[in-house]
């Protein structure tokens, strides 16, 4: 662990929130509108942190402790992503097992929060979170045990900076399919659409934003944060991925910075040029990011 | 350990003398549990720390082929200790539990089969002797028939047993083949000359290795022999449940490892059977879990799961010995000996939860309840422990093990041929999904059962239990949380059990186990990363919120301000969209009397979901079976003299057929 390890860190730190702003303008961009100033996100934390709180009687300390909860994990999980070929904080084999692992614990007290309400928008939201994750789980894990037999890394850090453009010319299809895999993973552990539409003002078709219905304040800045740091990571990952390496360090880390945004700006016009697919629908979309996950993960045990 | 034993069976004896309705014999029956747990764990303890000094003890025993012989080591010693803590835990909760029943029933024989079940489950694992082994498998399957049963009144608590009765004695049936063809080809019936000798040919090995795998599987629970589990498990007395689910069905798992060390070399498809197993176990396990509405059911699906994830660990370790992989060979056994240990803790746990739910609210149905964690704050928090803990959620104990048998399948995999990373993919796959569905399943537990508004006037009028059920309670919280913390020393304590059953070299052992316990200490720091970042938001947290307005007010329903319990999600909802995608495997029968008119008065939803395999395989051939044998009835007329001479005349026939 070097000073240098703990850049991916402190990007992650301060520029999450500013990638909520970036897709927003792509998508006004694309209605024609001016749209929101890009640090609104910024905006919003600030004004949150500064508020007291209304707390429903039904609810007990679980409710306050799952916003804390999620973010410590989000924050724990921020140490093992690296940025392109730039290592994370934490780097050791089998890490993104703990990263997959702490976002999981994120999830479960997000859920668990909401069903602490009563409502029954919360638990509807909380079980549409539990149906999705469920089937985006092994989507993930067989495009991280691709990527291990692609790289024959076992840690995100050192997968990354091993991934070439030799790599993408020798196996470029089962990269390819990791890639799109880790898309649909994205937008749905983010809540975006095709899956959720985070700008949606009606309950009952809600999934992220009815489970935190309820919490206001500066829990709901640690719920924003949060979000967005999960934003953040996955963007990372994808383009951990997609990003060959040039010889300076410095350009590589520019370049990585790029690409997150860039992630941000696809995932914008995705939200721009469709609508959100209808919840029956969704698990199809979930299993068929498992299905290209697993062919990816043939084609690699096949051409080496 | 001779002396655990015998206190165990004078605690059995004592208490079956005594049964008086006084909390006397409880008090005596889990004081005998206890005191034998403590006097048997220190050799277990010194065996695992590597002590030379290996117990064993041998007896002439009058039964052919029979001997007294029992021996302590590592592979024993691992089973032994989570036996007797969660044995002790659970005697200690049961005196508070069966308070209940006091003045009304005689507590004698209940406590007098427990302190039985524990007796034969810890001969089960010390005996080298397979008659003893037999011996001791069958006054265990008999002990806890009783203990199940012990509600006997009711109805469905008598089938319950029933099914259980027949389930583990056709797995008997089995291992008694298993035992009688080893011994046939190795003349002997010593565990010790099994290991030493080994079965040289191939076919008789795989035999029976099918034999042991359907035996101890019944009793561990694969799928689809598990018919019994989300029987016997609900029926029985919740301390009872802990114990049997916790470590009862584990004795099948130790049984397979046993029989490992007798088989010798392992063709490749035995690894893939076990894998294949496992998925199917853990997967359709936790489907059906979540299809259920009865918490205890609930849970005894999830043995299943966890059955499945531990084979998946046995699975990948028996590829390793195939192929020569010492990575995968200790990190699949090791994943799955250490799951044993966890699962034993947190489902011990969750059932003695389930059972402090039972009590305080008279009822399992989980959606009827709802609202407990204020009422119950204990055991809630205990509970919710024990629900991160089976979800395989950092940074407590499930995490590690599976954590292992991931590590093991990726590293196996990287550069492996097809043969083995196909199924190790398979692996991988089918344990993120079941670490999904886990989680769904959990979180619908957690959050029906102890969260929201109470569902009904019993769940509004729930308790808390007493001291004697809460402690055992949180120090099997407390266990969840310490192999989470320590998991690098737990996991380097694994090097004498594997050494055990692997034949490795000591060195190869350690060093793999040391390459394994170097990311656990960066894990370990992650955890320790994470509790100190959550100890600084809820201080900043506390200070944001110092003086400022914090309301309460109702909770938000779109401006209707007279929500009532029943607006309330519940268990069946939750889980409605995954038992919908599921459905073809599950067959959940819905009854549906949709609202009509205007102004509808009624409208109900029930659904069902019944064991598949239990419908659709077993009940068919039972029936068949039943058929046939109501032809003999005749035979059976309940005069005793009758029977004795059916035994005098069979003996005088076998006479003479041998003297022929």
């Amino acid at each position: 662990m070097n000073a240098i390890s703990f850049i991916p860190l402190l990007l992650a730190l301060t520029l999450s929130p500013l990638l909520l702003g970036v897709i927003n303008r792509t998508k006004a961009f694309f209605a024609g509108r001016h749209g929101q100033p890009l640090l609104q996100t910024y905006f919003d934390l600030w004004k949150l942190l500064q508020k007291g709180a209304v707390y429903s009687r039904t609810t007990t300390w679980l409710f306050r402790a799952g916003p804390m909860i999620g973010l410590a994990a989000a924050l724990t999980a921020t140490l093992l992503m690296p940025l392109g070929k730039c290592p994370a904080s934490l780097a050791f084999p089998a890490d993104f097992l703990l990263f997959a692992g702490l976002l999981g614990l994120m999830r479960f007290f997000t859920v668990v929060a909401a069903l602490d309400t009563g409502s029954s928008f919360e638990g509807m939201g909380a079980s549409r979170e539990v149906f999705f994750s469920a089937l985006t789980e092994p989507a993930l894990f067989v495009a991280l045990a691709t990527l291990v037999r692609e790289t024959g890394q076992l840690s995100l850090s050192t997968m990354f900076g091993q991934v070439s453009n030799a790599h993408w010319l020798h196996s470029g299809p089962a990269l390819g399919l990791v890639v799109l895999a880790l898309m649909i993973v994205l937008l749905a552990e983010n809540s975006r659409i095709p899956v959720d539409d985070p700008n949606t003002h009606l309950e009952l078709t809600m999934i992220h934003e009815v489970m935190v219905l309820d919490h206001g304040g500066p829990d709901l800045a640690f719920i924003f944060y949060s979000a967005a740091l999960k934003l953040w990571l996955l963007s990372a990952l994808v383009v951990g991925i997609v990003l060959p390496g040039t010889g300076d360090p410095r350009l590589n880390l520019l370049l990585a910075v790029g690409a997150v945004f860039g992630v941000a700006v696809i995932v914008g016009v995705i939200e721009s040029v469709m609508a959100r697919l209808r919840l029956m629908i969704v698990p199809q979309l979930l299993v068929g990011a498992g299905a290209l996950a697993a062919t990816a993960f043939l084609l690699a045990l096949k051409l080496n | 350990m001779l002396f655990a034993l015998a206190f165990l069976a004078l605690g059995a004896v004592v208490t079956l003398l005594i049964n008086h309705h006084d909390p006397i014999v409880s008090w005596l029956g889990a004081g005998s549990v206890v005191v034998a747990a403590v006097l048997g764990s220190i050799p277990a303890v010194q065996v695992m720390a590597g002590s030379s000094l290996v117990e064993r003890f041998r007896m002439p025993w009058p039964i052919p082929m029979g001997e007294f012989f029992i021996e302590i080591d590592p592979l024993t010693a691992w089973f032994l200790l989570p036996t007797l803590l969660l044995s002790a835990l659970s005697a200690i909760y049961g005196v508070g539990y069966l308070r209940r029943w006091q003045g009304r029933r005689g507590l004698g024989p209940v406590w007098s089969f427990y302190c039985l079940l524990v007796l034969s489950m810890t001969l089960v694992l010390l005996a080298r002797n397979g008659m003893l082994f037999l011996f001791a498998w069958e006054v265990m399957a008999v002990a806890s028939f009783f203990l199940v049963t012990f509600e006997h009144e009711s109805e469905s608590v008598r089938e319950a047993g029933w099914i259980y009765l027949v389930a583990t004695h056709l797995g008997t049936a089995f291992l008694l083949a298993f035992f009688l063809l080893l011994a046939r080809d190795t003349g002997s019936m010593d565990f010790t000359v099994w290991a030493a000798k080994g079965v040289q040919a191939q076919r008789l090995a795989s035999i029976l290795f099918l034999l042991a795998v359907i035996g101890f599987g019944t009793k561990a629970g694969f799928m689809p022999l598990h018919v019994w589990l989300p029987e016997a498990h609900p029926a029985a007395p919740s301390h009872v449940s802990a114990l049997m689910s916790g470590v009862m069905i584990k004795t099948g798992i130790y049984g397979l490892l046993r029989t490992f060390t007798f088989l010798g070399a392992p063709p490749l498809w035995w690894g893939w059977g076990l894998i294949a197993i496992g998925l199917t176990s853990g997967v359709l396990g936790v489907l059906f879990a979540l299809a259920q509405h009865d918490l205890k059911r609930l849970l005894a699906y999830h043995s299943v799961e966890n059955i499945g994830i531990i084979t998946l660990g046995l699975g990948a370790g028996l590829l390793g010995v195939s192929t020569g992989s010492p990575v995968l060979i200790v990190l699949g056994f090791g994943g799955g000996l250490l799951h044993v240990v966890n699962h034993a803790l947190f489902k011990g746990l969750l059932f003695l939860g389930a059972g402090a739910v039972l009590h305080g609210a008279g009822t399992r149905e989980i959606d009827h309840l709802g609202g407990l964690l204020k009422r119950m704050p204990w055991t809630a928090a205990t509970f919710l422990i024990g629900a991160v803990a089976i979800s395989g959620l950092p940074p407590l104990n499930g995490f590690v093990s599976e954590f292992l048998i991931f590590l093991g399948a990726f590293k196996g995999g990287i550069s492996a041929g097809g043969a083995i990373a196909v199924p190790l993919f398979a692996l991988i796959a089918g344990l993120a999904l079941i670490g999904g569905l886990a989680a769904a399943c959990f979180t619908k537990a957690f959050g029906i059962v102890f969260l929201g508004e109470p569902r009904s006037e019993h769940a509004s009028h729930a308790h808390e239990a007493d001291w004697t059920m809460r402690l055992p309670m949180l120090i099997l919280a407390v266990g969840c949380i310490l192999i989470g913390l320590f998991a690098p020393v737990v996991v380097g304590s694994l090097k004498t059990v594997l050494e055990n059953i692997t034949k490795l070299q000591p060195a190869t052992v350690s060093g793999n186990l040391a390459a394994t316990t170097s990311p656990l200490s960066f894990i370990v720091l992650g955890a320790a990363l994470f509790l100190t970042l959550l100890a600084v938001l809820i201080l900043l947290r506390r200070h944001l919120l110092a003086r400022r307005r914090v309301e309460a007010d109702i909770t938000w329903g779109c401006g209707y301000a007279q929500p009532t319990a029943r607006m309330q999600y519940t268990a069946s909802s939750f889980a409605q969209p995954l038992t919908d995608l599921f459905g073809p495997l599950l067959g959940t029968k819905k009854k549906i009397s949709p609202p009509h008119g205007l102004f509808p008065e009624e409208a109900a939803l029930k659904t069902t979901t019944p064991d598949i395999s239990h419908e659709q395989m077993y009940r068919p051939v039972f029936e068949r079976i039943n058929e046939w044998l109501s032809r003999l009835h005749w035979v059976q007329h309940g005069k005793v003299q009758l029977y004795v001479l059916y035994i005098a005349v069979t003996l005088i026939v076998l006479l003479v057929w041998k003297l022929r």
